[in-house]
């Protein structure tokens, strides 16, 4: 595959990023919030690999690699790190949702903000 | 009132990743002076024929190191949280 | 608890799991691979194997002692590691040349040797380590609370 019109994969990321920015802003479920957060990660993802590729390459592995150049390793060390890191801050965030219902009883954003006194 | 701003907001937003889109350069094609270095010199520096192993470990190693602080940090963080209270005793 | 051929065959497939989890951890440094990988591929059969018994038969064997010994362990060797070649640099690949793990291999394209690579292998295990006893931890530990109980001692 040499030729791919109109930059598309950078498109598709674009396009994913875009979408859960309107699902952050605009929906009060906590549940759907934080799918949107994880889509947001695999927008960015994306991006990040997308960036680093050469037009007919092949792995930056020197074991059995057939003939030709080889596409740009460093984007995809970053992206192994951003991965790690989303998990962990995903497990993070899931257990405070399981707080907040234990306590209130409800994952409305609107009801669980006003501070009881 | 707050959601028509809110969609004028998130519009103008998208305008502006679909102007970064037509900006960028062509799919394919990157720009590459340190990458070169490191896909010739990988292999005498390094004695390693992975070369994404040997950035992730040996180039860009204080970022591994960072990584797995945040790891070691969220499931402690984790397994703070997630305890019963039964093991309330009297003292008198 | 899930029926009889749901925890036979549970049973005999864990082996395999745990064989290949194995494999792509120790060879990172030949194919595309390593320590955190290799690490989600174990986690993913200690999910299986909760799913096939309950997660209070697995609250028995994976006791929260020996998770937390793994886990410190693992963070100990990467640092270790990582801090032992200080006289020149912070992270000085200092196995290049010894005969442990320092033959530099041909240059251009070839077929692996496994004792090569500096000090990259010890450091895909010590992550590994690190990676299978975090995540199963997290995973045992959200499964349990929900019923009102918590891990054992």
């Amino acid at each position: 595959m040499e030729y791919i019109p109109l930059n598309f994969p950078f498109l598709a990321a674009a396009l994913l990023a875009g979408i859960s920015f309107y699902i952050i802003i605009f929906k009060r479920n906590l549940i759907k919030l934080i799918m949107g957060i994880a889509m947001m990660s695999s927008g960015v993802n994306l991006f990040i690999v997308a960036l680093g590729y050469r037009a007919g390459g092949n792995a930056p592995i020197y074991t059995d690699v057939p003939e030709g150049p080889m596409v740009l390793p460093v984007p995809q060390a970053l992206t192994l790190t951003s991965i790690v890191i989303n998990v962990a801050v995903l497990a993070l965030m899931l257990t405070m949702v399981i707080h907040i219902y234990r306590h209130t009883g409800d994952i409305d954003s609107k009801k669980s903000r006003i501070l009881k006194g | 009132m707050r959601r028509v701003v809110g969609l004028i907001l998130w519009l103008v937003l998208i305008a502006f990743l679909m102007w970064g889109v037509l900006l960028i350069h062509p799919f394919g094609y990157p720009p590459s002076d340190m990458d070169d270095y490191i896909i010739e010199n990988a292999q005498e520096q390094t004695g390693n024929n992975n070369v994404v192993a040997s950035v992730v470990f040996d180039y860009r190693g204080l970022d591994t190191l960072g990584e797995a602080t945040i790891l070691f940090t969220a499931v402690t963080g984790v397994l703070l949280l997630l305890r019963t209270q039964k093991h309330k005793e009297e003292n008198s | 608890m899930l029926s009889k051929i749901v925890r036979t065959v549970a049973n005999q497939l864990i082996v395999f799991i745990l064989i290949f989890g194995l494999y792509v951890i120790a060879h990172g440094h030949l194919t595309p691979g390593g320590g955190f990988q290799g690490g989600a591929v174990i986690v993913s059969g200690v999910v299986m194997l909760m799913v096939a018994f309950s997660s209070q038969e697995l609250k028995k064997s994976l006791r929260e002692r020996l998770l937390t010994i793994m886990e410190s362990t693992g963070a100990l060797i990467f640092a270790a590691l990582a801090i032992a070649g200080i006289g020149t640099v912070v992270f000085y690949n200092f196995l290049v040349g010894t005969p442990i793990f320092g033959r530099i291999p041909p240059i251009g394209p070839n077929s692996g040797d496994f004792w090569t690579g500096g000090f990259i292998p010890p450091m895909n295990f010590a992550v590994g380590l690190k990676v299978v006893a975090g995540l199963s931890a997290v995973v045992l530990a959200l499964a349990l609370f929900a019923r009102g109980e918590e891990m054992e001692e």
